[in-house]
Protein backbone atom coordinates (compact mmCIF):
# COMPACT_ATOMS: atom_id res chain seq x y z
CA UNK A 1 0.00 0.00 0.00
CA UNK A 2 1.32 3.57 -0.90
CA UNK A 3 0.52 7.09 0.18
CA UNK A 4 1.64 10.30 -1.62
CA UNK A 5 1.89 13.25 0.81
CA UNK A 6 3.43 16.73 1.13
CA UNK A 7 5.05 17.67 4.60
CA UNK A 8 3.63 20.87 5.92
CA UNK A 9 7.12 20.99 8.25
CA UNK A 10 8.81 24.09 6.82
CA UNK A 11 8.18 25.84 3.27
CA UNK A 12 10.04 23.14 1.58
CA UNK A 13 7.14 21.21 1.40
CA UNK A 14 8.67 17.78 0.31
CA UNK A 15 6.98 15.09 -1.38
CA UNK A 16 6.87 12.44 0.91
CA UNK A 17 5.58 8.57 -0.21
CA UNK A 18 5.13 6.16 2.47
CA UNK A 19 4.51 2.13 1.50
CA UNK A 20 3.96 0.05 3.72
CA UNK A 21 3.34 -4.32 3.09
CA UNK A 22 -0.25 -5.46 3.70
CA UNK A 23 1.12 -7.66 7.36
CA UNK A 24 2.73 -4.72 9.07
CA UNK A 25 1.87 -1.42 10.59
CA UNK A 26 4.56 0.51 9.95
CA UNK A 27 5.03 2.76 7.32
CA UNK A 28 8.76 3.10 5.39
CA UNK A 29 8.94 6.94 4.16
CA UNK A 30 11.11 8.59 1.20
CA UNK A 31 11.42 11.71 -0.28
CA UNK A 32 11.58 13.14 2.60
CA UNK A 33 14.81 15.84 3.41
CA UNK A 34 15.01 15.93 7.01
CA UNK A 35 13.95 13.48 9.73
CA UNK A 36 10.53 15.91 10.75
CA UNK A 37 9.28 14.21 7.29
CA UNK A 38 9.57 10.60 8.16
CA UNK A 39 7.47 11.35 11.62
CA UNK A 40 4.79 13.93 9.96
CA UNK A 41 4.15 10.98 7.53
CA UNK A 42 3.38 8.54 10.30
CA UNK A 43 1.59 10.68 12.11
CA UNK A 44 -1.03 12.04 9.44
CA UNK A 45 -1.26 8.53 7.90
CA UNK A 46 -1.96 7.47 11.91
CA UNK A 47 -2.71 10.01 14.56
CA UNK A 48 -3.24 13.80 11.83
CA UNK A 49 -1.93 16.19 14.04
CA UNK A 50 -1.85 20.09 13.53
CA UNK A 51 0.07 23.24 15.24
CA UNK A 52 -3.42 24.99 17.19
CA UNK A 53 -3.10 28.83 16.84
CA UNK A 54 -5.64 31.18 18.21
CA UNK A 55 -6.09 34.70 20.30
CA UNK A 56 -8.04 35.07 24.09
CA UNK A 57 -9.71 37.67 25.25
CA UNK A 58 -8.32 39.57 27.99
CA UNK A 59 -8.35 42.71 30.11
CA UNK A 60 -5.28 44.69 28.73
CA UNK A 61 -5.95 47.80 27.79
CA UNK A 62 -3.17 47.78 25.05
CA UNK A 63 -4.36 44.49 23.03
CA UNK A 64 -7.64 43.39 22.91
CA UNK A 65 -6.55 39.66 22.26
CA UNK A 66 -3.93 37.99 22.76
CA UNK A 67 -2.50 35.54 20.29
CA UNK A 68 -1.70 31.74 21.86
CA UNK A 69 -0.51 28.43 20.30
CA UNK A 70 -0.47 24.94 20.94
CA UNK A 71 3.22 23.61 22.09
CA UNK A 72 3.46 21.07 19.86
CA UNK A 73 0.86 19.31 17.18
CA UNK A 74 -2.20 18.45 18.58
CA UNK A 75 -4.40 15.57 17.63
CA UNK A 76 -6.83 16.88 14.78
CA UNK A 77 -9.46 15.45 16.76
CA UNK A 78 -9.22 17.67 19.45
CA UNK A 79 -8.90 20.56 18.02
CA UNK A 80 -12.39 21.90 17.72
CA UNK A 81 -13.20 21.39 21.15
CA UNK A 82 -9.91 23.31 22.38
CA UNK A 83 -11.10 26.22 20.12
CA UNK A 84 -14.27 26.52 21.80
CA UNK A 85 -12.57 26.59 25.09
CA UNK A 86 -9.91 29.33 24.15
CA UNK A 87 -13.30 31.58 22.67
CA UNK A 88 -14.49 31.24 25.95
CA UNK A 89 -12.09 32.49 28.15
CA UNK A 90 -11.05 35.84 29.52
CA UNK A 91 -7.49 36.20 30.59
CA UNK A 92 -6.16 38.18 33.26
CA UNK A 93 -2.56 40.00 32.56
CA UNK A 94 0.36 40.25 32.68
CA UNK A 95 1.63 37.28 31.11
CA UNK A 96 4.56 36.06 29.69
CA UNK A 97 5.82 34.38 26.51
CA UNK A 98 6.09 31.08 26.86
CA UNK A 99 3.36 30.59 30.12
CA UNK A 100 0.71 27.81 30.45
CA UNK A 101 -2.57 29.16 29.83
CA UNK A 102 -3.49 25.38 29.35
CA UNK A 103 -2.10 22.57 30.84
CA UNK A 104 -1.98 18.68 29.49
CA UNK A 105 -4.58 19.27 26.69
CA UNK A 106 -6.85 16.59 26.69
CA UNK A 107 -3.89 14.38 28.66
CA UNK A 108 -1.81 14.53 25.62
CA UNK A 109 1.02 15.94 27.22
CA UNK A 110 0.19 19.27 25.17
CA UNK A 111 0.03 22.80 26.89
CA UNK A 112 -1.33 25.96 25.20
CA UNK A 113 1.09 28.65 25.82
CA UNK A 114 1.12 32.76 25.08
CA UNK A 115 3.01 33.92 22.07
CA UNK A 116 3.24 37.07 23.65
CA UNK A 117 4.27 38.99 26.48
CA UNK A 118 1.53 41.41 27.48
CA UNK A 119 1.83 43.56 30.53
CA UNK A 120 -0.61 46.67 30.46
CA UNK B 1 8.65 73.13 18.69
CA UNK B 2 10.42 71.08 16.19
CA UNK B 3 13.29 68.18 17.91
CA UNK B 4 16.40 67.72 16.49
CA UNK B 5 18.23 64.26 16.68
CA UNK B 6 21.14 62.86 15.01
CA UNK B 7 22.48 59.72 14.88
CA UNK B 8 25.10 57.42 12.56
CA UNK B 9 22.34 55.21 10.94
CA UNK B 10 18.47 55.38 11.07
CA UNK B 11 15.99 52.46 10.06
CA UNK B 12 12.73 52.64 9.03
CA UNK B 13 10.41 50.28 9.65
CA UNK B 14 10.78 48.18 13.25
CA UNK B 15 9.48 44.99 11.20
CA UNK B 16 11.69 41.80 10.47
CA UNK B 17 13.91 43.49 8.31
CA UNK B 18 14.65 46.65 10.32
CA UNK B 19 15.23 44.82 13.31
CA UNK B 20 17.42 42.45 11.67
CA UNK B 21 19.43 45.15 10.39
CA UNK B 22 19.45 46.92 13.68
CA UNK B 23 20.54 43.62 15.19
CA UNK B 24 23.26 43.99 13.11
CA UNK B 25 24.52 47.60 13.05
CA UNK B 26 24.16 47.17 17.07
CA UNK B 27 27.43 44.93 16.99
CA UNK B 28 29.37 48.47 15.79
CA UNK B 29 29.96 51.58 17.67
CA UNK B 30 27.68 53.56 15.83
CA UNK B 31 24.08 55.10 16.81
CA UNK B 32 21.30 53.24 15.48
CA UNK B 33 17.82 54.46 15.69
CA UNK B 34 14.85 52.62 14.88
CA UNK B 35 11.26 54.68 13.70
CA UNK B 36 8.18 52.58 12.98
CA UNK B 37 4.68 53.97 12.81
CA UNK B 38 3.14 51.24 14.68
CA UNK B 39 3.71 51.39 18.97
CA UNK B 40 4.86 47.97 18.94
CA UNK B 41 7.97 46.37 17.21
CA UNK B 42 7.78 43.46 15.03
CA UNK B 43 5.68 44.94 11.98
CA UNK B 44 3.30 42.68 10.10
CA UNK B 45 4.71 40.04 12.49
CA UNK B 46 2.50 40.70 14.97
CA UNK B 47 -1.08 40.00 13.37
CA UNK B 48 0.60 37.19 11.34
CA UNK B 49 -0.02 34.61 14.67
CA UNK B 50 -0.16 31.12 13.25
CA UNK B 51 3.23 29.30 13.34
CA UNK B 52 5.71 28.51 10.58
CA UNK B 53 8.50 31.41 10.85
CA UNK B 54 11.80 31.23 12.11
CA UNK B 55 13.30 27.48 11.24
CA UNK B 56 16.00 28.82 9.38
CA UNK B 57 17.03 32.07 11.24
CA UNK B 58 16.20 31.01 14.66
CA UNK B 59 16.49 26.95 14.13
CA UNK B 60 13.13 26.92 15.79
CA UNK B 61 9.48 26.96 14.85
CA UNK B 62 7.77 30.31 15.65
CA UNK B 63 4.60 32.20 15.17
CA UNK B 64 4.68 36.19 14.07
CA UNK B 65 4.50 37.33 17.17
CA UNK B 66 7.33 34.83 19.06
CA UNK B 67 9.60 35.79 15.57
CA UNK B 68 9.04 39.54 16.58
CA UNK B 69 9.98 39.44 19.75
CA UNK B 70 12.74 37.22 19.28
CA UNK B 71 14.15 39.84 16.61
CA UNK B 72 13.36 42.76 18.59
CA UNK B 73 15.78 41.01 21.96
CA UNK B 74 18.64 40.65 19.08
CA UNK B 75 18.63 44.77 18.37
CA UNK B 76 17.93 45.94 21.73
CA UNK B 77 21.42 47.15 22.72
CA UNK B 78 22.50 50.39 24.50
CA UNK B 79 23.29 51.99 21.22
CA UNK B 80 19.87 51.91 19.29
CA UNK B 81 17.33 53.93 20.37
CA UNK B 82 13.76 53.03 18.85
CA UNK B 83 10.93 55.09 18.22
CA UNK B 84 7.50 54.23 17.80
CA UNK B 85 4.24 55.65 17.69
CA UNK B 86 6.63 57.80 14.60
CA UNK B 87 5.81 58.09 11.22
CA UNK B 88 8.40 59.44 8.49
CA UNK B 89 7.01 61.69 6.38
CA UNK B 90 9.62 63.14 3.97
CA UNK B 91 13.50 62.51 3.56
CA UNK B 92 16.05 64.11 2.26
CA UNK B 93 19.70 64.20 1.41
CA UNK B 94 22.09 66.94 2.78
CA UNK B 95 24.79 68.82 1.38
CA UNK B 96 27.34 66.48 3.38
CA UNK B 97 26.00 63.14 1.86
CA UNK B 98 23.79 62.91 5.21
CA UNK B 99 20.60 62.65 5.26
CA UNK B 100 17.20 64.18 7.13
CA UNK B 101 14.02 63.05 8.11
CA UNK B 102 10.93 64.55 8.74
CA UNK B 103 8.93 62.36 11.30
CA UNK B 104 5.92 62.99 13.46
CA UNK B 105 4.81 61.13 16.80
CA UNK B 106 2.28 61.61 19.24
CA UNK B 107 5.25 61.84 21.90
CA UNK B 108 7.54 64.23 20.55
CA UNK B 109 5.48 65.99 18.09
CA UNK B 110 7.77 67.13 14.81
CA UNK B 111 11.19 65.70 15.05
CA UNK B 112 14.14 66.13 12.39
CA UNK B 113 16.29 63.31 12.21
CA UNK B 114 19.64 63.57 10.85
CA UNK B 115 22.11 60.13 10.19
CA UNK B 116 24.78 59.55 7.94
CA UNK B 117 23.28 55.78 6.70
CA UNK B 118 19.62 54.94 5.87
CA UNK B 119 18.33 51.15 6.02
CA UNK B 120 14.71 51.06 4.18
CA UNK B 121 12.51 48.79 5.74
CA UNK B 122 9.23 49.92 4.94
CA UNK B 123 8.08 46.24 3.63
CA UNK B 124 5.31 46.09 1.36
CA UNK B 125 1.51 46.94 1.17
CA UNK B 126 -0.93 44.37 -0.55
CA UNK B 127 -3.14 44.64 -3.56
CA UNK B 128 -6.41 45.06 -3.64
CA UNK B 129 -9.61 45.16 -5.48
CA UNK B 130 -8.81 48.38 -7.15
CA UNK B 131 -5.71 46.79 -8.89
CA UNK B 132 -7.58 44.28 -10.25
CA UNK B 133 -10.85 46.37 -11.36
CA UNK B 134 -13.00 43.62 -10.74
CA UNK B 135 -16.60 44.61 -11.86
CA UNK B 136 -20.25 45.08 -9.30
CA UNK B 137 -20.97 47.11 -6.83
CA UNK B 138 -19.35 48.39 -4.11
CA UNK B 139 -21.27 46.91 -0.41
CA UNK B 140 -19.67 46.12 2.51
CA UNK B 141 -17.95 43.09 3.34
CA UNK B 142 -14.90 43.64 0.74
CA UNK B 143 -11.54 43.60 2.65
CA UNK B 144 -7.26 42.82 1.75
CA UNK B 145 -6.51 39.72 3.35
CA UNK B 146 -4.19 41.42 5.99
CA UNK B 147 -6.68 43.92 6.99
CA UNK B 148 -9.32 41.34 7.75
CA UNK B 149 -5.99 39.51 9.77
CA UNK B 150 -5.71 42.77 11.06
CA UNK B 151 -9.45 42.66 12.10
CA UNK B 152 -9.16 38.84 13.53
CA UNK B 153 -6.27 38.77 15.28
CA UNK B 154 -5.57 42.25 16.85
CA UNK B 155 -8.55 43.44 16.95
CA UNK B 156 -10.93 40.15 17.73
CA UNK B 157 -13.46 41.01 15.34
CA UNK B 158 -15.22 38.88 12.84
CA UNK B 159 -14.51 39.83 9.28
CA UNK B 160 -18.18 38.26 8.58
CA UNK B 161 -20.03 34.87 7.98
CA UNK B 162 -19.24 33.01 4.84
CA UNK B 163 -16.34 34.20 2.72
CA UNK B 164 -14.90 33.88 -0.71
CA UNK B 165 -11.38 34.29 -1.04
CA UNK B 166 -9.83 36.04 -4.39
CA UNK B 167 -6.48 34.89 -5.39
CA UNK B 168 -4.43 32.00 -3.21
CA UNK B 169 -1.34 34.24 -1.84
CA UNK B 170 -0.39 33.24 1.36
CA UNK B 171 -2.17 35.40 3.58
CA UNK B 172 -5.52 34.34 1.97
CA UNK B 173 -4.42 31.01 2.15
CA UNK B 174 -3.69 31.26 6.21
CA UNK B 175 -6.65 33.40 6.82
CA UNK B 176 -8.84 30.99 5.10
CA UNK B 177 -7.88 28.31 7.82
CA UNK B 178 -8.30 31.00 10.77
CA UNK B 179 -11.66 32.07 9.47
CA UNK B 180 -12.69 28.25 9.52
CA UNK B 181 -11.33 28.17 12.76
CA UNK B 182 -12.82 31.28 13.95
CA UNK B 183 -16.27 29.82 13.27
CA UNK B 184 -16.58 31.37 9.60
CA UNK B 185 -17.49 29.82 6.87
CA UNK B 186 -15.29 29.42 3.68
CA UNK B 187 -17.09 28.94 0.61
CA UNK B 188 -14.01 28.95 -2.05
CA UNK B 189 -10.54 30.09 -3.46
CA UNK B 190 -10.66 31.39 -6.34
CA UNK B 191 -7.37 31.88 -7.86
CA UNK B 192 -6.58 32.86 -11.80
CA UNK B 193 -3.65 30.88 -12.35
CA UNK B 194 -3.52 27.50 -13.23
CA UNK B 195 -1.39 26.83 -10.11
CA UNK B 196 -1.69 27.98 -6.77
CA UNK B 197 0.09 31.75 -5.42
CA UNK B 198 0.92 30.13 -1.93
CA UNK B 199 3.19 27.86 -0.77
CA UNK B 200 2.36 24.30 -0.61
CA UNK B 201 2.31 23.53 2.48
CA UNK B 202 -0.36 26.02 2.93
CA UNK B 203 -2.86 24.55 0.28
CA UNK B 204 -2.25 21.56 2.29
CA UNK B 205 -2.84 22.98 5.88
CA UNK B 206 -5.36 25.62 4.80
CA UNK B 207 -7.88 24.38 1.78
CA UNK B 208 -7.54 20.61 2.46
CA UNK B 209 -7.43 19.47 6.02
CA UNK B 210 -10.85 22.11 5.87
CA UNK B 211 -11.89 20.32 2.58
CA UNK B 212 -12.27 24.03 1.15
CA UNK B 213 -12.60 24.16 -2.69
CA UNK B 214 -9.73 26.15 -4.84
CA UNK B 215 -10.65 26.82 -8.15
CA UNK B 216 -7.06 27.14 -10.34
CA UNK B 217 -7.91 29.67 -13.65
CA UNK B 218 -11.12 30.87 -12.42
CA UNK B 219 -11.92 34.43 -12.00
CA UNK B 220 -14.35 36.47 -10.00
CA UNK B 221 -16.55 38.47 -12.48
CA UNK B 222 -18.86 40.35 -10.52
CA UNK B 223 -19.66 41.33 -6.73
CA UNK B 224 -23.14 41.72 -5.81
CA UNK B 225 -24.95 43.25 -3.03
CA UNK B 226 -26.24 46.47 -2.05
CA UNK B 227 -25.83 47.05 1.90
CA UNK B 228 -23.27 43.74 2.21
CA UNK B 229 -21.47 41.90 -0.22
CA UNK B 230 -24.46 39.04 -1.28
CA UNK B 231 -22.85 36.83 -3.42
CA UNK B 232 -19.86 36.82 -5.93
CA UNK B 233 -19.81 35.47 -9.81
CA UNK B 234 -16.98 33.31 -10.60
CA UNK B 235 -15.70 32.25 -14.16
CA UNK B 236 -13.91 29.82 -15.60
CA UNK B 237 -10.68 31.56 -18.03
CA UNK B 238 -9.97 29.97 -21.31
CA UNK B 239 -6.73 31.32 -22.32
CA UNK B 240 -6.98 34.50 -19.66
CA UNK B 241 -10.75 35.22 -20.99
CA UNK B 242 -13.68 34.48 -18.66
CA UNK B 243 -16.23 31.84 -20.10
CA UNK B 244 -19.73 33.42 -19.09
CA UNK B 245 -21.92 31.05 -20.45
CA UNK B 246 -19.81 28.82 -17.64
CA UNK B 247 -20.08 31.42 -14.87
CA UNK B 248 -21.97 30.20 -11.54
CA UNK B 249 -22.90 32.28 -8.37
CA UNK B 250 -21.04 31.81 -4.59
CA UNK B 251 -23.14 33.14 -2.21
CA UNK B 252 -21.25 35.16 0.66
CA UNK B 253 -20.88 37.85 2.86
CA UNK B 254 -17.69 39.04 2.52
CA UNK B 255 -14.66 38.69 0.08
CA UNK B 256 -11.15 38.49 0.65
CA UNK B 257 -8.20 39.93 -1.67
CA UNK B 258 -5.18 37.80 -1.96
CA UNK B 259 -3.44 39.24 -4.61
CA UNK B 260 -0.15 39.71 -4.14
CA UNK B 261 2.06 42.36 -2.55
CA UNK B 262 3.90 45.60 -3.88
CA UNK B 263 6.55 46.82 -2.03
CA UNK B 264 6.36 50.02 -0.47
CA UNK B 265 8.78 52.97 -1.82
CA UNK B 266 7.04 56.25 -1.32
CA UNK B 267 10.10 57.20 0.96
CA UNK B 268 12.85 55.91 -1.75
CA UNK B 269 11.06 57.84 -4.51
CA UNK B 270 11.76 60.69 -2.61
CA UNK B 271 15.50 59.90 -2.53
CA UNK B 272 15.79 59.54 -6.11
CA UNK B 273 16.35 55.80 -5.02
CA UNK B 274 16.09 53.80 -8.43
CA UNK B 275 13.80 51.12 -8.55
CA UNK B 276 13.66 47.90 -10.79
CA UNK B 277 10.14 47.48 -12.37
CA UNK B 278 10.28 43.67 -12.41
CA UNK B 279 10.38 44.15 -8.25
CA UNK B 280 8.82 47.00 -7.94
CA UNK B 281 11.86 47.44 -5.24
CA UNK B 282 15.45 49.47 -5.22
CA UNK B 283 18.19 48.23 -7.89
CA UNK B 284 21.04 47.48 -5.12
CA UNK B 285 24.34 46.35 -5.59
CA UNK B 286 25.79 42.97 -3.94
CA UNK B 287 25.97 45.17 -0.61
CA UNK B 288 22.33 46.04 -0.56
CA UNK B 289 23.25 49.73 -1.30
CA UNK B 290 20.87 51.23 -3.38
CA UNK B 291 22.14 53.90 -6.56
CA UNK B 292 21.67 56.75 -3.59
CA UNK B 293 25.49 56.06 -1.15
CA UNK B 294 24.64 55.51 1.67
CA UNK B 295 21.19 54.33 1.42
CA UNK B 296 20.39 50.51 1.97
CA UNK B 297 17.60 48.18 1.41
CA UNK B 298 16.09 44.88 2.04
CA UNK B 299 13.13 42.33 3.14
CA UNK B 300 10.03 43.09 1.44
CA UNK B 301 10.89 47.00 0.52
CA UNK B 302 13.50 45.33 -1.86
CA UNK B 303 11.19 42.23 -3.29
CA UNK B 304 8.68 40.28 -1.78
CA UNK B 305 9.82 37.47 -0.26
CA UNK B 306 7.68 34.43 0.71
CA UNK B 307 9.42 33.53 3.92
CA UNK B 308 10.40 35.97 6.97
CA UNK B 309 13.50 34.51 7.15
CA UNK B 310 14.80 35.38 3.79
CA UNK B 311 13.73 39.34 4.71
CA UNK B 312 15.33 38.84 8.27
CA UNK B 313 18.57 37.24 6.55
CA UNK B 314 18.83 39.53 3.98
CA UNK B 315 18.48 42.74 6.04
CA UNK B 316 21.04 41.20 8.29
CA UNK B 317 23.29 41.54 5.13
CA UNK B 318 22.11 45.03 4.45
CA UNK B 319 23.37 45.81 8.65
CA UNK B 320 26.71 44.65 7.95
CA UNK B 321 27.32 46.74 4.71
CA UNK B 322 26.02 49.83 6.59
CA UNK B 323 28.74 49.56 9.10
CA UNK B 324 31.40 48.73 6.24
CA UNK B 325 29.93 52.13 4.52
CA UNK B 326 30.58 54.23 7.81
CA UNK B 327 34.16 52.62 8.09
CA UNK B 328 35.04 53.52 4.70
CA UNK B 329 35.72 49.50 3.81
CA UNK B 330 32.42 49.09 1.69
CA UNK B 331 34.16 47.87 -2.09
CA UNK B 332 30.97 49.98 -4.07
CA UNK B 333 32.65 48.59 -7.85
CA UNK B 334 29.49 46.78 -9.42
CA UNK B 335 29.36 45.34 -12.28
CA UNK B 336 25.54 44.24 -13.75
CA UNK B 337 23.98 41.19 -13.18
CA UNK B 338 20.81 40.48 -14.84
CA UNK B 339 18.26 37.56 -16.14
CA UNK B 340 17.19 36.06 -19.18
CA UNK B 341 15.03 32.42 -19.58
CA UNK B 342 12.30 31.56 -17.05
CA UNK B 343 13.34 34.22 -14.15
CA UNK B 344 11.32 37.28 -13.40
CA UNK B 345 14.23 39.03 -11.62
CA UNK B 346 17.25 38.71 -9.54
CA UNK B 347 18.46 40.45 -6.30
CA UNK B 348 20.89 42.29 -6.46
CA UNK B 349 21.71 43.66 -9.52
CA UNK B 350 24.94 44.21 -9.66
CA UNK B 351 27.80 42.16 -8.41
CA UNK B 352 31.87 43.24 -6.67
CA UNK B 353 34.73 41.74 -8.61
CA UNK B 354 35.97 38.63 -6.77
CA UNK B 355 33.30 39.14 -3.51
CA UNK B 356 30.98 36.26 -3.05
CA UNK B 357 27.84 37.17 -3.58
CA UNK B 358 24.17 35.87 -2.44
CA UNK B 359 21.33 36.25 -5.74
CA UNK B 360 17.26 35.60 -4.88
CA UNK B 361 15.35 35.51 -8.05
CA UNK B 362 11.19 34.59 -8.54
CA UNK B 363 10.98 31.80 -11.03
CA UNK B 364 8.55 32.26 -13.87
CA UNK B 365 7.95 28.24 -14.88
CA UNK B 366 6.86 25.39 -12.79
CA UNK B 367 8.48 22.51 -13.10
CA UNK B 368 10.10 19.18 -10.93
CA UNK B 369 13.74 19.45 -12.39
CA UNK B 370 15.53 22.47 -13.57
CA UNK B 371 18.71 24.13 -13.68
CA UNK B 372 19.97 27.40 -12.65
CA UNK B 373 23.13 28.81 -14.51
CA UNK B 374 24.93 32.14 -14.27
CA UNK B 375 27.24 33.18 -17.50
CA UNK B 376 30.26 35.24 -16.63
CA UNK B 377 30.70 37.66 -19.87
CA UNK B 378 29.05 34.89 -22.00
CA UNK B 379 30.48 31.59 -20.49
CA UNK B 380 28.82 28.85 -18.34
CA UNK B 381 30.74 29.39 -14.79
CA UNK B 382 28.02 27.87 -12.27
CA UNK B 383 25.19 26.55 -12.40
CA UNK B 384 22.78 23.49 -9.71
CA UNK B 385 20.18 21.78 -9.98
CA UNK B 386 16.72 22.15 -8.40
CA UNK B 387 13.68 19.76 -7.83
CA UNK B 388 10.37 21.92 -8.18
CA UNK B 389 10.55 25.25 -8.90
CA UNK B 390 7.36 27.57 -9.10
CA UNK B 391 6.40 30.99 -8.99
CA UNK B 392 5.61 31.57 -5.59
CA UNK B 393 8.38 29.97 -4.21
CA UNK B 394 11.54 32.05 -4.32
CA UNK B 395 15.34 30.51 -5.07
CA UNK B 396 18.31 31.62 -3.30
CA UNK B 397 21.96 30.44 -3.71
CA UNK B 398 25.49 31.67 -2.79
CA UNK B 399 27.73 32.15 -5.84
CA UNK B 400 31.11 31.56 -4.03
CA UNK B 401 34.00 34.43 -4.59
CA UNK B 402 36.07 32.41 -6.43
CA UNK B 403 33.97 32.20 -9.62
CA UNK B 404 33.25 35.96 -10.23
CA UNK B 405 36.93 36.46 -10.80
CA UNK B 406 36.27 39.04 -13.59
CA UNK B 407 34.66 42.48 -14.69
CA UNK B 408 31.79 41.87 -16.94
CA UNK B 409 27.87 40.93 -16.87
CA UNK B 410 27.01 37.95 -14.96
CA UNK B 411 23.23 36.40 -16.42
CA UNK B 412 21.57 34.10 -14.76
CA UNK B 413 18.83 31.79 -16.38
CA UNK B 414 17.14 28.66 -15.54
CA UNK B 415 16.71 26.00 -17.99
CA UNK B 416 13.83 23.41 -17.75
CA UNK B 417 15.30 19.79 -17.99
CA UNK B 418 13.23 17.41 -20.72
Amino acid sequence: MEKKLICINCPIGCHLTAERSNDSDAWSVTGNRCPRGELYARNELTDPRRVVTATVRCNSELMPRLPVRSSEPLPKRYIDALLNRLYDMEVKIPVKRGEVLIANVENTGIDVIFSCDCGK
Amino acid sequence: MIHDFSYDIAVIGAGAAGLAAAAETAKSPFRTVVIDREDQLGGILRQCIHNGFGLRYFKEELTGPEYADRVAALAAKPNVEFKTGTAVTEIKRLPDNGFELLAFSAAEGVSRIRARALFLGMGCRERNRGNLAIPGSRPAGIFTAGAAQKLLNIEGMLPGKSAVIVGSGDIGLIMARRLRWSGVEVKAVVEIMPHPSGLTRNVVQCLNDFGIPLYLEHSVVNIAGRERVQYVEVAPLDNGIPQLDRQFRIECDTVLFSVGLIPENELSRQLGVELNPATGGAIVDANLQTSVPGVFAGGNVLHVHDLVDFVSEEAADAGRSIVHYLDGTLNSQANPVTVSANLKYVVPNKFNTGEKGTYSFRPLIVSDAATLEAELNGRLVWKRKFTYVKPAEMLKVELPAEILNESGTLVFRLQEEA
